[in-house]
């Protein structure tokens, strides 16, 4: 732990921000996006004698390849240049975590969609012709699918790690009921709506511009660095924004902007590449599913004693950030519950899939989704709701996690209870139960989903960021960070603690694009922290900013710099205006050489985590909420719609009300996605089946709950977030796993004699055979 | 030449016909608002606004453009999100979208805004639930679409005192450009209705052959007989409606006539696709797919339909529609035969038709099963019965055998529940990426029960099906 010499004027400065702009905001982007003038990297303007590439890619999950011909491909006019590994000036090695992943596939493929070449030529049509003519041989070896199977042949990435707390098998001993199963989460696409892509230019000197669609710029810079053998200097890495990420893009956008690296390297010319649908799909890695075993001890009175969890990740052909993921699915084991006596387990499977990827949550969610499964087994063989046990066990004050971190400033019963008196929940309850009397066509479920997500990188490392801020001589500001906008309002957050820090309206803030030469070594805009770590940086480079200006001001104006403040675009002395406008003290500072550019950088205080004893303090608070689904099935059909999902949530001191009221039901949508109609399929041989939009079903407008109300609980909020406004990025994904256990509930109701199975999602499908199966 | 107005501008293009709207607009006009999500009509980023002059009247319809050949524009108004710009503001459903934290990412909003203005423009009636069918093709993926919601309900309240087909109005209220007041002249100085073709593959609205093909469409030679009279028109004459295979899903939804002789007509067609796609589909290439789960196939097979097919010396036969298909996406139609027209005996005072589709997403999507009815009940007695079911064999099936099993049998529970076991050997489902074949036949079972449940609710309740535990 180190203390950040600047992090101090920090603390001073937060409670004295107002923040009278966060109602009227709206997101900074918005205007340009509702008139199609927003640029994303297929929009910006090519250089003349741009050459198009397209991916050559296995069609075998994993072979020995015996022989490629690219003779009549390389023949069709129009193609430039077909580059495979035997082109790589560095190394053929893309791994962020652990080296283990080729950029092109050498002697053997791992996965169908394995990337094997790169076809460049004058158009992508004629690219995509070329890749029609590509004749390869690959000789078959045996492809593991699924978890199970990677575990009884021992393929694994790394090895296997474990949290534990207290003595699990002393206390299973002694608890009244114990119950183990199994349970299953598939994955999940991230769709974002753009698809993966890069544009590279050639500059002197053997530079080269990279503009890409990555949540990680300096991924994306250090990994070309490595593949083309030169320094990280040489390498330039743009990014205006992206048509979504959800974590899609925080490692997997890194391998066609090599590409395009690599090509723009050789021939001299710039080069882009944008995958088609289908080709994203097929090659890009998911949400890891999760094949999960549970032993949970209750006593009498309902207290969950001891839980014991194996969780099977499905990492894929590669590590990609598999191995951080596995460790917050233990992070999070327990979601929103105390439990003293708690071994976890993880062991990150190596299979024949697209290597799985980070996807929003970031093995959190699959993690909640075995303890809210194991719950609600055990309630059914009790004979009890499940919301009698998720309510006996709430996190309270300085409980221990069982990562060894203190809770502090829990609110997991304060939103749990809020939850229920603000939406009546027992009213909620006996209509539900009404309904389900007179109807048997129709049935309605209901269920509780509390959660608690921790907020930091839990590679403790990582949690760090810069900003760059230059006061033009007119008064006007641009403002650099690490942050990539890809829709979460990082922008219009950042640009609300420069206006409120320097009082100027906001059309004199203009936030820069995300480049690694002016803000480099960054880590990526992920983990729900991007708008706490560059705001903290953000604000501490206008807060340095403004006390020189204060000097200045204190000077021109003869009086004590204590007395001054900016406001309005005026200096203010003891709350009067004074003469001195912001643009005159601009001007003024100018003629007196003060620099009116700051570099800021922040790092995350006190937290820190020992893997050797997989104890510390990873993170630097919890996000925590409840929400209360309700569902209704036709029983006839099978099919569901959401009546209602009803929100405590807790988002400390919300900077920006309609930002993250968005966040929150973005994220609600994309967890009940991933909870019902989102499946992912592969046959045996590793082939995509579920490889377009017609066969991968994501939430349209008709399938959203018919009301989701979001109520803020009352917080003092955390000063370890910006201005106190917590992270919303990923917390209120896991609400939709209520989604899961209402349709269970529902389901219940219909057929007494339905086996509560745990197997995501719950498609209209596993709904009618519910319905049905074991029915007299 | 082709030509159209893009916008405000006159666009005459010697580009092939068969490449698709999308490619032309973004990278030859480098209008780069329209966005490109999935090529295959199933997003909406790419939707465009296809303007058609009838009668000195414009109507617009909202299309997907990656699966729309570039020769239909012919003729037309193509408007992209850049044609709806206002100098310096927001249009009208611009600023709904902003208002309401309906847009994150930004990458689906020009698609929303389009169809949004697309819907200020259509001539359907002013009311939320038109307004989400309105942008039912559009996929979000940040919003959760709440927030699209409220916009919606925005744009609704701002046209409540809408003056139908006044582009005036439109224009004063800011939903649109001035320059569209100009547009019927300049599409009547349009020259020649037609663009001369080639021999090819023919294509109409073209929604499932760009799906499959696109790149093969945009390299070879195309037929487009989208605009071909002969295949258009929907009449009712002597007890029989007769359909062109150009009508498109939504020809059949605005259709007065068959809205009252069909009564659920909207909500069975709500089921099928999206308001984008319905706008482009036509019955003929519904039916010339060949799926076996084509919505509207399965629908017209329970109608008894009978086809008439036409081939390039004018030369007519017809067909029924359930001997048509011979097995998996082969069937009754010879090189360079059309479908030219589909049609169906009325139904009668005593006709109860029904459509069922269960898919994984209950719209936009395709039917894990589909399935229709038509009967015929006289007296208690089911005098005339025909059966379709999607997904369940190599083709779109038409039941003979259960057809022929209720017909002449009383209106009950046991007849239904006999049937259902006839219907049960008549289909032989496999399983796939749309459910394993045991999902199918129970779904099978509970759609056939489904009809009876909804035509004759004082009859039959799922009880009477399926006992209840």
């Amino acid at each position: 732990m180190h203390k950040n010499k600047s992090n101090k004027v920090l603390d001073t400065k937060l409670d004295a921000v107002s923040l009278s702009l966060k109602q009227s905001i709206k997101n900074l982007d918005s205007y340009t996006h509702v008139r199609g003038e927003s640029l994303y990297v297929d929009d910006v303007n090519i250089r003349q004698g741009t050459f198009h590439a397209v991916v050559f890619d296995s069609p075998k999950a994993h072979g020995k390849i015996k022989h490629i011909d690219y003779s009549k491909a390389e023949a069709l006019e129009g193609v430039e240049r077909i580059f495979t590994y035997k082109d790589v000036p560095g190394e053929n090695e893309i791994g962020g975590i652990i080296a283990d992943e080729p950029l092109f596939a050498e002697d053997e493929v791992h996965f169908w969609g394995m990337p094997i070449a790169l076809i460049v030529a004058e158009s992508e049509f004629i690219a995509r012709k070329a890749r029609g003519l590509i004749e390869i041989e690959i000789e078959d070896l045996p492809v593991i699918t699924t978890a199970k199977e990677a575990k009884a042949k021992g393929s694994f990435i790394n090895a296997p790690r474990s949290f534990s707390l207290g003595d699990t098998e002393k206390v299973f001993a002694e608890c009244d009921y114990v119950f183990e199963g199994e349970t299953f989460s598939n994955g999940q696409e991230h769709l974002y709506i753009e698809a993966q892509g890069a544009y590279a230019e050639p500059m002197e000197n053997g530079n080269i511009k990279i503009t890409s669609s990555t949540q990680g710029p300096t991924a994306v810079q250090k990994t070309i660095a490595k593949v083309l053998g030169i320094a990280m200097h040489k390498i330039e890495v743009d990014v205006t924004r992206l048509g979504g990420g959800f974590g899609g893009k925080e490692d997997q956008a890194t391998p066609w902007a090599v590409m395009v690296a690599l090509a723009t390297h050789h021939l001299n010319q710039s080069v882009k590449l944008i995958l088609n649908r289908h080709d994203d799909l097929r090659m890009t890695g998911k949400r890891h599913p999760y094949e999960s075993s549970y032993k949970i001890g209750l006593s009498k009175d309902l207290k969950i004693l001891a839980y014991q969890t194996e969780f099977l990740q499905n990492s894929g052909a590669a590590a990609d950030l598999s191995p951080a993921i596995a460790e917050r699915t233990l992070f999070h084991a327990t979601n929103s519950y105390y439990v003293p006596n708690v071994t976890t387990k993880v062991l990150s499977c190596k299979t024949n899939l697209p290597p799985n990827t980070a996807f929003r949550g970031f093995g959190g969610p699959q993690g909640m989704f075995v303890i809210e499964s194991a719950i609600a087994k055990a309630a059914s063989e009790i004979g009890v709701s499940a919301i009698k046990i998720q309510e006996a066990n709430l996190l309270d004050e300085n409980d221990t996690f069982s990562y060894g971190q203190i809770a502090k400033k829990v609110e997991a019963k304060n939103t749990w209870h809020s939850a229920k008196s603000i939406f009546s929940s027992d009213a909620l309850e006996q209509e539900v139960a009404d309904f389900n009397k007179n109807n048997t066509a129709f049935k309605k479920g209901l269920s509780f989903m509390p959660i608690t997500f921790g907020i930091s990188f839990t590679n403790t490392p990582m949690n760090h960021a810069r900003a760059l801020v230059h006061i033009y001589l007119d008064g006007s500001v641009g403002i650099s960070t690490a942050a990539v906008e890809m829709g979460q309002g990082v922008n219009t957050k950042m640009m609300q603690i420069a206006a409120d820090v320097f009082s100027i309206p906001i059309d004199k803030i203009k936030i820069e694009t995300t480049n690694t030469t002016r803000v480099a070594n960054t880590s990526p805009s992920a983990a729900s922290s991007t708008a706490d770590l560059n705001g903290k940086a953000t604000l501490m480079a206008c807060n340095a900013l403004v006390e020189r200006l204060k000097l200045v001001a204190s000077e021109d104006l003869n009086v004590s710099e204590k007395d001054i403040t900016l406001k309005d675009e005026s200096v203010f002395i003891n709350d009067k205006p004074s003469e001195l406008s912001w643009t005159d003290l601009i001007s003024s500072a100018m003629l007196k050489r003060v620099a009116l550019t700051e570099n800021a950088h922040y790092a995350t205080p006190e937290i820190h985590f020992d893997k050797t004893k997989e104890k510390g303090h990873p993170f630097a608070y919890h996000v925590y909420g409840t929400a209360i689904t309700t569902v209704t099935v036709d029983c006839t059909r099978g099919t569901y719609e959401f009546d209602s999902v009803k929100i405590v949530h807790d988002y400390g001191k919300s900077m920006s009300e309609g930002i993250d009221l968005g966040q929150v039901e973005g994220a609600l949508i994309q967890g009940i996605g991933w909870m019902t109609l989102e499946e992912i399929a592969y046959n045996d041989d590793g082939k995509l089946l579920s490889n377009a939009l017609s066969t991968y079903k994501i939430p349209d407008i008709f399938s959203v709950p018919k009301r989701v109300e979001v109520i803020p609980v009352e917080t003092e909020g955390n000063d370890m977030a910006i201005l106190k406004s917590k992270a919303v990025g990923e917390p209120p994904l896991m609400y939709g796993i209520g989604a899961y256990f209402a349709l269970q509930n529902a389901i219940k109701a219909f057929n007494s004699n339905y086996d509560l199975e745990f197997h995501a999602p719950m498609t209209p499908e596993k709904v009618l055979m519910g319905l049905y199966e074991n029915k007299k | 030449m082709i030509t159209f107005i893009l916008n405000n501008k006159t666009i005459k293009t010697s580009e092939h016909s068969g490449t698709t709207l999308l490619d032309f607009v973004r990278y030859q006009q480098r209008l780069t608002g329209t966005k490109i999500g999935c090529r295959e009509g199933d997003c909406g980023a790419c939707t465009l606004l296809i303007g058609t002059l009838n009668d000195d009247t414009m109507e617009y319809q909202s299309i997907t453009s990656c699966i729309s050949p570039l020769g239909n524009a012919h003729g037309k108004h193509i408007v992209t999100v850049e044609g709806t710009n206002l100098k310096d503001k927001l249009t009208t459903a611009q600023e709904a979208m902003k208002a309401n934290y309906a847009t994150q990412c930004g990458f689906c909003t020009p698609g929303f805004v389009v169809a949004l203005t697309g819907f200020a423009l259509s001539n359907s009636e002013n009311n939320y639930s038109n307004a989400i069918d309105a942008i039912s093709g559009n996929i979000c993926r940040c919003t959760g679409y709440k927030a699209i919601e409220k916009a919606a309900h925005q744009v609704v309240e701002k046209l409540e005192h809408q003056e139908k087909n006044s582009f005036k109005w439109l224009i004063d209220n800011g939903f649109i450009p001035e320059y569209f007041e100009s547009i019927p002249q300049r599409l009547k100085d349009i020259e020649g209705k037609y663009i001369n073709q080639p021999k090819g593959k023919y294509v109409s609205g073209g929604t499932d052959l760009y799906v499959q093909k696109a790149d093969h469409l945009a390299d070879n030679d195309v037929h487009l007989i989208a605009e071909k009279d002969y295949l258009k028109g929907i009449s009712i004459e002597n007890g029989i409606c007769t359909i062109g295979t150009n009508s498109t899903v939504s020809d059949l939804w605005n259709h007065t006539a068959l809205n009252s002789i069909l009564p659920n007509l909207r909500k069975h067609l709500k089921l099928v696709s999206s308001e984008q796609i319905r706008n482009m589909a036509s019955l003929g290439g519904n039916i010339a797919n060949a799926s076996p789960i084509g919505d509207m196939t399965i629908f017209f097979l329970a109608l008894n339909s009978d086809l008439t097919i036409t081939n390039e010396k004018d030369e007519e036969r017809s067909v029924a529609l359930n001997n048509f298909y011979q097995g998996y996406k082969t069937y009754d139609l010879n090189d360079r035969e059309l479908l030219k027209t589909i049609s169906f005996k009325l139904p009668t005072a005593q006709s109860f038709f029904n459509f069922e589709k269960v898919c994984k997403r209950t719209h936009l999507d395709i039917a894990s099963v589909n399935s229709a009815i038509h009967l015929l009940v006289e007296n208690e007695i089911i005098s005339e019965a025909h059966v379709s079911l999607g997904g369940v064999a190599a083709i779109p099936k038409y039941l003979h055998d259960t057809s022929a099993f209720l017909t002449g049998k009383p209106l009950t529970s046991k007849t239904i529940l006999e049937a259902n076991e006839i219907l049960q050997k008549e289909i032989s489902p496999i399983s796939d990426v749309r459910g394993t074949s045991d999902y199918k036949r129970l779904l099978a079972r509970q759609l056939f029960f489904a009809h009876f449940t909804e035509l004759f609710p004082n009859h039959f309740t799922l009880n009477d099906f399926v006992q209840h535990a």
